[in-house]
């Protein structure tokens, strides 16, 4: 048993944090101020991760979160693969800035979509493309499979109408995955995936929100008026296969909500090292001797914080850990979700009330940090359907027995 | 030395053999394998040691994260899962109310060989050099029969792992072997906790002062568990050098015990201990080259809080059972959100709870810095295992409120968690 940083994963696991601290933090609090501006800097960054992807399979990024990156390994025996290291990285990212990890080009979450489910002819045209994730409407969100954007097969397209909202980096990606139904009496399995270019006809960008936190990531709604789009952008198999349809949408997700666990992690990482230099100075003292009742309430506060962040950060690896090899994870993985979301939530909160007014003012970061933490536990599937779907597995329930 | 172990392997093996309980309880079979494989094992150290000194054990990579248990480990869980669900559960609601371990118990545990994974193979043990991760499965899978059971049949792999570890290797061989005996070592207890409100185990109210060539003990020890029934104490005191522990024969003059009885925790025994001016001979006090006092309670408090895991995950799986079952409104109460995020929050903790102190024991283990990760463990089991035990009986409603169901014990029991020092050792 060893629940450490695996050696091999060190190196990586240092580069990143080095990225966040030298060059994410000093623009941290730029682009939380200047909200739609395009953080430049990335592009210069997405060129050296990029150069360093292919230098090593388990560089930093979202799209090594992939099923296929594991299937890769051949040697027998524990692996830590692809899903651990992108995690690793996302954390040390993360506790740079959450904001700017979201806006980093090519790392977004339709690429992992794409990275897991396309087949091989759309690897090579979609693989180095960056691309949003379009699921979310007005009308549902956490109930994905009431989606009413519609998709009609046309010749050798297919059309498709509707109206997508809250897609990051929907405007600044080059291309969008977008959920549709190709039959909305067919339900989950009609739900099918398409990979929209930027340029094509019927494709409009009609707003970007003003939001919360996490400022410097853009999240855009866009229409979609008759937009004629290649049957072959359609991802995965288009047979309406009503035994497992959705399972191939959703499968994306048991990938990805450790990482969206990672980036909490990360931030109240952040928000934890700060508030202890602050304690520090003002003459707390950190032992981990004292009995948390002989302490003062803020260091008992912080050790309650530091133990909470330290379980959901144990049990994000473990989700990745079992991706890794090939256990499934889909519990565990809610479980990471569930955990870390909220624990950030309360831990970058706090942070700001353990530091009074300089952690409510903007000299500090930790203010920015409680307000970019919060979406943490909305998207990719808020708390309480993360609560469901662990519930349903333990209590061996289906979705209309646990509404 | 080489025929030691193996005949001390053997020996546990043809007591289980001779002995009619595992049949009763259909754990013959489990029980066979694993001590196949543990013999097996004591075997291949012994080998080994024939020609080199230092053979490293077969271990799980550490350079990899890894999760998964050793094929010894996952065995002896399995068994020890058995044993706990078939005699510790069905003996604990009596054992409570009656306030004591059943006698037979005891035999059986004995028979087990537990202490036998606290005693080196020096000394006809099995204890290898990475112990703390097995320490905590064991402590985890007998958690789930029943908090109290568990922790008192702990007692005496405990008092060895504590000897293990900070005696120095004259006192290891001379109180070690009695562990592996055929008879068992006599009744031992770990006095640490003191009556004291705030009371501090880093800053010890109990001294001992040196006098020629004794110590003089002085002091109140509390809720020490197994404390009435022990006739060897090992007691942590202050010395002018620092905290120090010692054995103590617990028919010295100047002790005194009576029952304390508690919320929880009623089937242990429990004894307020009194030390008056109590004579200990220097050579009692445990000398190991390399004794850490906070070292020393990091590993008690793992102990509590490996047990803590086994038994809220035995409350968890008592309420998924009944939330399915029991109907309201029409349905099953299961079917209702107030109900199964509960259900879903207590397996998120358990599973935080039961990571944390595998870390702890893994880094300790590997003899890396752990005292961080055992406090934060700590902290963590302390206020989860107590939202388990409370949320278990709201889940029950009425009927979790009495005794028809093991939550209410539960619920007193894991209030323990947060209040025991010492008592216990990995
Ligand atoms: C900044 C940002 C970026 C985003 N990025 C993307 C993106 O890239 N792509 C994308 O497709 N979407 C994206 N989203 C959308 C996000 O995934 C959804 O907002 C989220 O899934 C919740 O959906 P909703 O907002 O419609 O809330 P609703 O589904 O309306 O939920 C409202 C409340 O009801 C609760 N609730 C809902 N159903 C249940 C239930 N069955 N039981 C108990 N409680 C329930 C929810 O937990 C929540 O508290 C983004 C959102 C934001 C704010």
């Amino acid at each position: 048993m060893y629940l450490e940083t695996p050696k091999k994963f060190r190196a990586l696991e240092n580069q990143a944090h080095q990225v966040a601290a030298q060059f994410f933090r000093p623009i941290s609090r730029k682009y939380d101020k200047a909200e739609h501006a395009y953080p430049k800097e990335l592009d210069l960054l997405a060129a050296l991760l990029d150069g360093m992807n292919e230098g090593s399979p388990n560089a930093v990024g979202a799209t090594s979160a992939s099923k296929r990156g594991a299937a890769r390994e051949v040697e027998e025996g524990i692996k830590n693969g692809g899903n651990l290291s992108a995690l690793l990285g996302v954390m040390e990212l993360c506790w740079g800035d959450v904001g700017l990890l979201l806006a980093m080009p090519r790392q977004g979450l339709g690429n992992a979509a794409i990275a897991a489910v396309a087949n091989d002819e759309q690897l090579g045209r979609f693989g180095k493309t960056w691309a949003a994730m379009a699921i979310t409407e007005p009308g549902c969100g956490s109930d994905s499979a009431a989606i009413r954007t519609t998709a009609v097969k046309d010749g050798d397209h297919y059309i498709l109408n509707g109206e997508k909202i809250f897609v990051t980096s929907g405007e600044r990606a080059k291309a969008v995955v977008v959920w549709a139904t190709l039959d909305k009496g067919l339900g989950r399995a009609a739900i099918k995936s398409f990979v929209v270019e930027h340029g094509t006809p019927g494709m409009t960008v009609t707003r970007l929100e003003k939001k919360l936190g996490i400022k410097a990531s853009d999240t855009a709604a866009i229409s979609f008026v008759d937009c004629r789009v290649p049957a072959a952008n359609l991802l995965g198999n288009p047979e309406i296969d009503v035994q497992k349809g959705f399972a191939g949408v959703m499968e994306t997700f048991d990938n990805t909500r450790p990482l969206v666990a990672g980036m909490a992690i990360g931030v109240a990482k952040a928000a934890l090292d700060r508030t202890r230099e602050l304690l520090s100075r003002a003459g707390c003292r950190f032992d981990y001797r004292k009995p948390l009742l002989s302490v003062s309430h803020a260091e008992a506060t912080l050790y309650r914080l530091e133990a909470e962040w330290e379980a959901a950060r144990l049990l994000t690896l473990k989700a990745a850990w079992m991706a890794d090899n090939k256990l499934p994870n889909s519990k565990e993985a809610s479980i990471a979700k569930a955990k870390a979301g909220r624990v950030a939530n309360e831990i970058t909160l706090k942070c700001v009330e353990l530091a009074g007014a300089a952690g409510y003012g903007e000299d500090e970061l930790l203010e920015k940090w409680a307000r970019d933490s919060k979406i943490l536990d909305i998207f990719e599937g808020t708390q309480q359907i993360q609560l469901l779907i662990i519930a349903r597995r333990l209590l061996g329930k289906t979705s209309s027995e646990l509404k | 030395m080489r025929t030691d172990v193996q005949g001390h392997a053997l020996a546990v093996l043809s007591k289980v053999a001779q002995a009619d309980w595992p049949d009763r309880f259909k754990l013959r079979h489990p029980f066979e394998k694993l001590l196949y494989t543990g013999s097996r094992s004591s075997f291949r150290y012994a080998a080994a040691r024939g020609g080199k000194s230092k053979v490293p054990r077969v271990v799980s990579s550490d350079s990899l994260f890894d999760l998964s248990l050793s094929d010894e480990q996952q065995m002896l869980v399995e068994m020890l899962d058995s044993f706990a669900s078939e005699v510790l559960r069905p003996a604990a609601h009596d054992a409570d109310a009656q306030a004591a371990v059943p006698a037979e118990l005891l035999i059986q545990a004995r028979e087990l060989g537990l202490a036998f994974y606290g005693v080196p193979e020096a000394h006809g043990g099995m204890a290898g050099e990475r112990t703390l991760v097995t320490n905590a499965l064991i402590a985890e899978a007998l958690g789930k029969g029943d908090l109290t059971l568990a922790a008192s049949l702990l007692v005496p792999l405990s008092a060895a792992n504590c000897i293990r570890r900070w005696a120095s290797p004259e006192q290891q061989a001379q109180w070690l072997p009695a562990f592996a005996s055929e008879q068992g070592a006599e009744p031992y207890a770990l006095a640490v906790n003191e009556p004291a409100v705030l009371a501090d185990p880093q800053r010890l109210q109990t001294t001992a002062r040196k006098r020629g060539g004794h110590y003089l003990l002085n002091g109140e020890k509390s809720l020490v568990l197994q404390g009435l029934n022990a006739s060897r104490l090992l007691v942590a005191a202050q010395c002018s050098d620092g905290p120090a522990l010692f054995w103590v024969d617990a028919a010295s003059k100047g002790i005194s015990r009576q029952a304390e009885p508690a919320m929880g925790l009623k089937a242990g025994a429990l004894a307020r201990v009194r030390f008056k001016s109590v004579k200990v001979p220097a050579e009692q006090r445990l000398a190991g080259a390399d004794f850490d006092y906070s070292a020393f309670l990091a590993c008690s408090s793992l102990a509590w809080c490996a047990l803590a895991v086994g038994t809220s995950q035995a409350a968890l799986d008592y309420v998924i059972g009944y939330c399915n079952e029991r109907v309201a409104f029409g349905e099953p109460i299961s079917h209702r959100q107030g109900v199964a995020f509960m259900v879903a929050d207590l397996a998120i903790e358990i599973d935080a709870m039961r990571l944390m102190v595998w870390r702890a024991c893994a880094r300790a283990e590997r003899g890396e810095s752990f005292l961080r990760e055992a406090y934060l463990a700590r902290v963590l089991c302390a206020e989860k295992a107590m939202k388990v035990g409370t949320d278990a009986v709201q889940l029950l409603g009425g009927h979790g409120f009495t005794k028809e169901h093991p939550v209410e014990r539960w619920y007193r029991d894991l209030r323990a968690i947060a209040i025991q020092a010492g008592g216990l050792h990995l």
